[in-house]
């Protein structure tokens, strides 16, 4: 059962570093696939009540992801960039993620972008993936948080609406 | 030194210290009853969650107790937890989805 699926988020302040690691009840081809393709990318990474919306995907070394976080109401929350910088097939890739406009220019060469290496381990029945996201500073590391904070808020609140509205039903 | 909250955290044993003294001030003998540890190796955790002020002691007769620094905790739940969340909100999602392309494999 899903609940009983490794899941451990550790941040390391020092080196702006969040640690994370989740395991799936799905064999590594498949769960490779759902990290890797943009038709199954944009079916679960953004938090709900957001939906990813893929402009370009180009999944091989040198190549990108251009994407977009959307609200309920259909507003873009601005482009977001992953430059494929290593890929290890059903193994591991690296991204350098980053904001940039819909075109995939950087906003601007100061702004925040990690590092980050998803890494796929195949277990008997399950498959695990640790996620390695390297920010450049301490500052960025809380501004990203922040942002993160804010959108986890908003899930959060609308997932209460849910609640609520079912509850109403009732 | 100055300590920073995640770097405490970021370690098992004094994770559990803190849920134990979430619930009740303990003195250091009670909290190293709890762990397979010695009370030195203890006494070392409180130092690091005092100096970072997630904990505070207060002297009551001849024992020290330690208890929880609400408005820190709540400091780092804000910076973390949240962040947390929206990771776990999103793999909730892939494990629909892994499911849902399990059963079309089928």
């Amino acid at each position: 059962m899903t609940h009983d699926l490794l899941f451990d988020f550790t941040a390391d302040k020092e080196t702006a570093t969040i640690y994370i690691t989740r395991e799936f009840a799905a064999d590594l081809d498949l769960v490779w696939d759902a990290w890797t393709k943009s038709e199954i990318l944009d079916q679960w990474m953004a938090p709900h009540p957001y939906h990813l919306e893929t402009k370009e995907m180009d999944f091989r070394e040198g190549g990108r992801w251009l994407y977009a976080m959307v609200t309920p109401e259909n507003v873009r929350l601005g482009w977001s960039l992953a430059q494929f910088l290593k890929i290890v097939p059903k193994s591991s890739f690296t991204t350098r993620n980053s904001f940039s406009d819909e075109n995939g220019n950087p906003n601007n060469e100061n702004f925040t972008f990690s590092i980050t290496e998803t890494i796929f381990t195949a277990n008997e029945e399950t498959t695990t993936v640790r996620v390695v996201k390297k920010m450049q500073s301490l500052e960025q590391m809380q501004k990203f948080v922040e942002m993160g904070y804010k959108a986890g808020m908003t899930a959060s609140l609308q997932n209460l609406d849910q609640l609520l509205a079912s509850l109403a039903k009732r | 030194m100055r300590r920073d909250v995640f770097q405490a955290i970021a370690d098992p044993t004094r994770r559990a210290i803190i849920t134990l003294i979430a619930l009740q001030a303990m003195t250091p003998n009670a909290i190293a009853d709890n762990f397979n540890t010695t009370r030195q190796s203890v006494s070392k955790h409180l130092r690091v969650l005092t100096e970072c002020k997630l904990v505070k002691q207060e002297q009551q007769g001849r024992e020290i107790y330690y208890s929880l620094e609400i408005e820190k905790m709540k400091e780092i739940d804000k910076w973390l937890n949240q962040f947390r969340k929206i990771w776990e909100t999103k793999f909730n999602q892939l494990d629909k989805v892994l499911a849902t392309l399990k059963k079309q494999k089928k």
